[in-house]
Parts: C-alpha cells; structure tokens; sequence
C-alpha cells in the first residue's frame, strides 16, 4: 500500500515536470525578433560529408546566426529528400537521373562541390611494387573471369613483378553507395560485357565476390586478408596505408590516382559539360586523368521559398567554391578546375527568390 | 486485449480518495478517475496492437509495386538485381534460415548444458555470478560482436579452424569451397553466441518452475542425479522449445554482427563456407541508397516477410512457455 502510494505520488511529480518542462521549453524556443537565426537542413552523400562539415564550421566562424545541419545518410536517400522538399539541400556523389528531376517537387540544379576517386587496393604479400591495370584487367578480375594473379592479362601490364598463383578474392560494398556508382560506372564504359551483365548503380548484382559495409568495411577485409581487391576513396588507402593501383586511362597512359590526376579528370572533360552540369567524368579523355574519378554535388532548388535562408544558401555555396575550394586538400578532397568553378559560378547565379536572382554581385 | 487494471491493483487509490496521487484529486470522485484510468490504459493497450496493424499495413502499401510485378513468385525468385529492376527474396530468406538454425545447433547444447548446471548443481556462491556473466553476454552490442568476429575470429576460423574441418569432412558439399573466414559457417557461430544468454535465462526460469518434489521424489526412489535432472527436462520441454524459438526469433533479426560477417552475397549455395545475406542485413545494407522506386518496394517486402517470420516465431514461443509457467503458480500455491 504505502509502496503503491509512493510510486503513484513518484508519478505525478514526474508528468507535472514534464508538462512545465514543455511549457518552459516552448516558451523560451520561441523567435526573440530581430537577431534571427538561419537553419539551412541538408542531407546526402557520406563521402563528402568531412569537408562539409569543415566548411559549415568555417563558414559559421563569419556568419554566427547561420547554422548548418547536414545528415550523411547516402546519396539515394539526399535525392529522395530533396526530391520530396524535406530539406533546404541535398548531397550526391551521383547525378540525378533524368526521371528523379521530373519527378522532383521543384527544379534542382546540382552544383559541384569537390572531387574525389575510387582506388582499387589489394592485399599481395610478396608484392611490393605497385600494380598496373588495363581496364579490361579491372573489368575482368570483378566479372570474375579473371581468377588467378598469375594471369597473363596482369602479368602482361606488370612486366618483372613476381605474382602469385593464387585465386584472386574480390572485396565490394554490401551497402548501396555513390562510391559503387561511379566504380560501376567506369566498368560499363570500359567494358560492354559489364555493361551488358551487371550494370551501373549504387548496389548492382555482383558476379563474384563478397560484400563489406562501407568503405571502412572493404578495407579492413582487404587489409587483414591475403589476397583480396576491393575499391575504395582515395582517402581510405591514404589513412590505411594500403597499395593502390595505377589504372590505365583512355589515352593509353597509365596513371597513378592522386588530387592532381583526378582535377586532371574533369579539366580534361570541362569543355563538354552540359549545360546543367549533370555529367559523368569517369574514363575521362586527358592524358594525365586519372579514369575513376567523379564529381560530388550539392542539389538545391532553383527557385527559393524563403528569402532569408535563400540568401544564405547562396552565398555559402558562392564562399564554398573559391574560399572553400582552398580547404579542399589537407582533407584528400580534389579541389574544382577552374572551368568549373565558373560553370557553377553561373549556376548559382541564377538561384532565384520570387524570380529575382538571390546573388548581387 | 483486456485492460491490466485488476482490482487488486485499483483498490489503494480508490479505498482512500484523499490519496496524494494528484492525478485522482484532480478528477474529484474515485470512480470517475476509476473509469477514467481503465479507459486511457485500455487506449494504451489497443495503440500497441493499432501500431502492428499499421506497421503491416504501411509496408504492404509500400511493397505494392513489386507485389504487382512479381507476385508470390518474389519469396522463391533467385535474382537480386538492382539495375535492372529483378528482384527475389529466396537468396536471403535461405541465408536467415541456415544462418539462425546454425546459430541454434551451438547455442542450445551450450544453453541448456549451462542451465543444467546452474539450476541442479552449482551452489548459490556460483550459480549468481555464472548467470549474471550469461546476461552480461546480451548486454554487448551486436556491432562489437561484428568487429570482433571480422578482426578476430575470421582470421582465426580462417587459418586454423577451417581448414581441419575441410581436410576432415571436405568431402561433403557443405564444407568444399574457397574459404576465407567469412560466410554462413561465421555468422552461425557468432549467432550461437548471442542467443546463448537467452535460451540459457528462459530454460533456467522453466527448470526451476518444475516442482522441486519431482526430482526429490526421485531421488529418495534411488534415481541417480543425471536420472532426477532428466526427470525435470522431460517436465520442462515444452518451455525449454520455447526458449529455443526465442532464441530463433533472436537469431532470425540480428542484423549488424551478422552482416559484418556473413559475406553478404546473396546466393545460394551448398557450401556452409560461402558468403550468403539475410533480409535483415540486406534492408540495411541498402535501404539508404535504394534509389529506384520498384528497389525501395522490393526491401520494405523483404522487411514485411521478416516481419510474419518473427511474429510467427515469436507468438510460437510465447504459447509454449506461457504454457508451462502457468502451471507453476497453482503449484506453488498447493
């Protein structure tokens, strides 16, 4: 009895200091007037989401009333968000297709942020020199119909590196990725047989091999087990210290993946991007690009709603591409060329609030 | 589902209307907050049962486009095809099933082995500190359970456990094959390991529920110890197949520590050494970048037959150990 009572006495206290917690609370969030603060939400891709997050704190150094939400939670579901107008803007390693655009709520423009590449990393003990791979060689070891390292088809690139004979582990992300995307795309350019069996995607159906979740997944497999091959960012084998091939590109070159190579990409294919910026740059035609590079985007909305947030959107994405860009380095991100940072240039400049562009220069 | 207000329950706030509980002087007379109380846990009761309703209701209306294209045949369909729009849940439904039925052909021997011991022969000095350590085993999140398996035990299975098991029994299907420490074999053993705390507390819980006069009657027959435990299994089992299919139900769900070390592929195929995938693993996996339509449709209907396996399983191994515990409050009563 006099437990029950003190337990219901318990109770009582308690939905009383919840309800005046909630009064307080809703009393004290409500907008003080003049000194406003701006939230710009976001949500998308995880590969860029360390540079972002350098940026938003940057950024807020300079602008203290403007705070920056971003949730990495994957290319597929930024688009999704944006598409549905759940977020002030999304993040893509990928550009939207065609029929997502359609179906978006309202118009969206894809802004390049920075670039970044998938590595194609091994595990060969006794190997010590860096490997050499033609496309064909790539398209075939993840097809499965290269299963040996001995194979002729490496040992011909690799002339003097003593390969193993043993079977060949292929090591791909279980989890849907931009990452995947643009190493899937690669492998349908380069290769009309993966173009015709698998596909590009951010998860497709794989051949051969097991899956790791994440890049982080890959390459803990890749480094602890002997023979295995997998592809990650750049920025994964440089922290882990792995091997990296060099891949031969569509000049015939082959090339080792570094930031320079990868600027190299899109400054060789900068003419040809359309006029919306949608534009796949892996197997680009540059004598120094390095082929499986790509483009990450930030997708905002043409037209804004709000003035206020418009306005800072804006002029975050205009710091972004050229004081931004300088940040891009120390980071492993490759920064923009400069025939894109004008091409964006453009594009941002014609984000609108009620029709008039937001940017005065 | 019967409001849980009994009237042993009511009667301290009714019997003395001058209670503190500031809830029941608000409402004034007793009877009013009586009715009052009944009828806001009764709403209580029904939103749970509302919220699976509308839990399998939003995920078949979220599934309908692959219900329209592939119809039934989806749950024995073998391709998982992102691309091109192909989808079938037979790969993952068959790498749940081996992965779980694993997991159990360990744990319960070990389960059961441990209860054995905790409720027939440890004295009390250890049988507190052993059952604690069992429950502390639940406590570990499965994703540590995940890491440790793909740092310690893969590596471990892969150069000195495998390859005996392949040089003795290679000649059977279920272990030929390239194997590199992960796969079905992997994922089972780290299932085994997280349903053991729970098959063991649910089968130590339904031992003890055995009237202690069984045993002892035994016993002063001449039985033998092993003769008296067996006694209490045999007036136990229908609680300990309950505590099995918890287990499974465990098992069965159990997504990040198996998705670290089970390969995920989804194939299937005779080897126990070969990457597989289970629908729980797989919803994870690529729920966040399902960027078509028809793609997203085909996981939440992987999602909704995990969800009729579990309820299934679930509500099997709750009528079979409500069946046995029922009986133990008239026997303690008598």
């Amino acid at each position: 009895m006099i437990n029950q009572n003190r337990a219901a006495r318990t109770i009582a206290a308690f939905i009383v200091a919840v309800l005046s917690a909630l009064v307080l609370s809703a009393c004290t969030s409500s907008p003080t007037g003049s000194n406003a603060e701006v939230r710009l939400t976001g949500a998308g891709a995880t590969f860029p989401n360390p540079i972002y997050q350098k940026w938003f704190s940057e950024y807020n150094k300079a602008h203290a009333n403007l705070k920056f939400d971003y949730q990495s939670i994957g290319s597929g579901a930024g688009i999704r968000q944006v598409s549905e107008g759940t977020v002030d803007f999304g993040g893509s390693d990928a550009p939207m297709k065609d029929e997502d655009l359609k179906a978006a709520k309202s118009e969206i423009l894809h802004i390049p942020t920075v670039l970044g590449a998938d590595v194609i990393t091994y595990n060969l003990p006794g190997v010590s020199t860096e490997l050499k791979l033609t496309p064909e060689t790539v398209a075939g070891i993840f097809l499965g119909s290269i299963k040996k390292w001995n194979d002729p088809q490496i040992a011909s690139s690799n002339p003097g590196v003593n390969l193993p004979g043993s079977d060949i582990t292929v090591i791909r992300r279980s989890d849907g990725s931009g990452t995947t995307f643009v190493f899937t795309d690669y492998l349908s350019k380069v290769s009309p047989e993966w173009k015709e069996k698998v596909g590009a995607g951010t998860s497709v159906n794989w051949p051969t091999g097991e899956g790791a979740k994440g890049n982080e997944g890959v390459m803990a497999r890749v480094k602890q087990s002997p023979n295995t091959i997998g592809y990650v960012e750049l920025i994964y084998a440089e922290q882990n210290k792995l091997p990296y091939a060099s891949v031969r590109n569509a000049a015939g070159e082959f090339v080792r993946p570094a930031l320079e190579s990868i600027t190299a990409a899109a400054a060789s294919v900068a003419g040809q991007i359309p006029a919306d910026l949608r534009v796949s740059i892996t197997n680009a035609p540059g004598a120094s690009a390095y082929p499986i590079s790509s483009f990450t985007y930030l997708l905002v909305y043409k037209e804004q709603h709000d003035q206020a947030k418009g306005k800072a959107l804006v002029d975050f994405l205009w710091w972004a591409i050229h004081d931004g860009e300088q940040m891009a380095r120390d980071l492993l991100y490759a920064p923009l060329p400069q025939e894109v940072v004008k091409k964006a240039e453009q594009k941002i400049d014609s984000i609108t609030h009620q029709g008039k562009p937001l940017r005065v220069s | 589902m019967e409001p849980v207000t009994t009237d042993s329950e009511r009667s301290p706030i009714s019997a003395r209307p001058s209670s503190p509980a500031l809830l029941a002087s608000l409402l004034g007379s007793g009877r009013l907050a009586d009715r009052l109380f009944k009828l806001t846990t009764f709403v209580f009761a029904l939103a749970i049962a509302g919220l699976v309703v509308l839990i399998i209701v939003q995920m078949a209306r979220d599934s309908t486009l692959t219900f329209e294209k592939f119809g039934l045949s989806f749950i024995w369909r073998e391709v998982w095809d992102p691309v091109h729009g192909e989808f079938g849940a037979l790969p993952f439904i068959y790498g749940t099933a081996v992965s779980s039925i694993l997991g159990l052909l360990i744990a319960v021997p070990v389960s059961v082995g441990v209860a054995i011991f905790l409720v027939e022969h440890a004295p009390r000095a250890l049988s507190t500190p052993i059952s604690f350590l069992v429950q502390l085993l639940a406590a570990i999140p499965s994703v540590v359970y995940g890491l440790w398996g793909i740092f310690v035990l893969a590596p471990l299975l892969r150069d000195s456990v495998y390859p005996r098991i392949q040089s003795a029994f290679g000649f059977l299907p279920l272990f030929q094959g390239n194997q590199n420490g992960l796969g079905l074999m992997t994922a089972g053993i780290i299932l085994s390991i997280m349903i053991v705390p729970i098959v063991t507390a649910v089968t130590t819980d339904v031992m003890r529920a055995v009237p202690r006069a069984q045993p002892e009657a035994s016993l002063a027959l001449g039985a033998t110890k092993w003769e008296a435990t067996r006694i209490v299994l045999q007036n136990a089992r229908s609680g300990i197949t309950g505590a099995v299919i918890l287990g499974l139900g465990r098992a069965v769900g159990e997504t990040m520590a198996v998705t670290m070390v089970i390969g995920n592929r989804p194939q299937i195929s005779a080897s126990l050494f070969d990457p597989s995938f289970t629908i729980a693993s797989a919803i994870a996996n690529e729920f966040t970048e399902a960027t078509s339509e028809i793609y997203r449709h085909a996981l939440v209907e992987l999602g909704l037959i995990l969800f009729i396996i579990t309820f299934v399983i679930n509500a099997m191994a709750r009528l079979l150990v409500w069946g046995v515990t029922r009986g133990q409050g008239k026997v303690a009563h008598a």
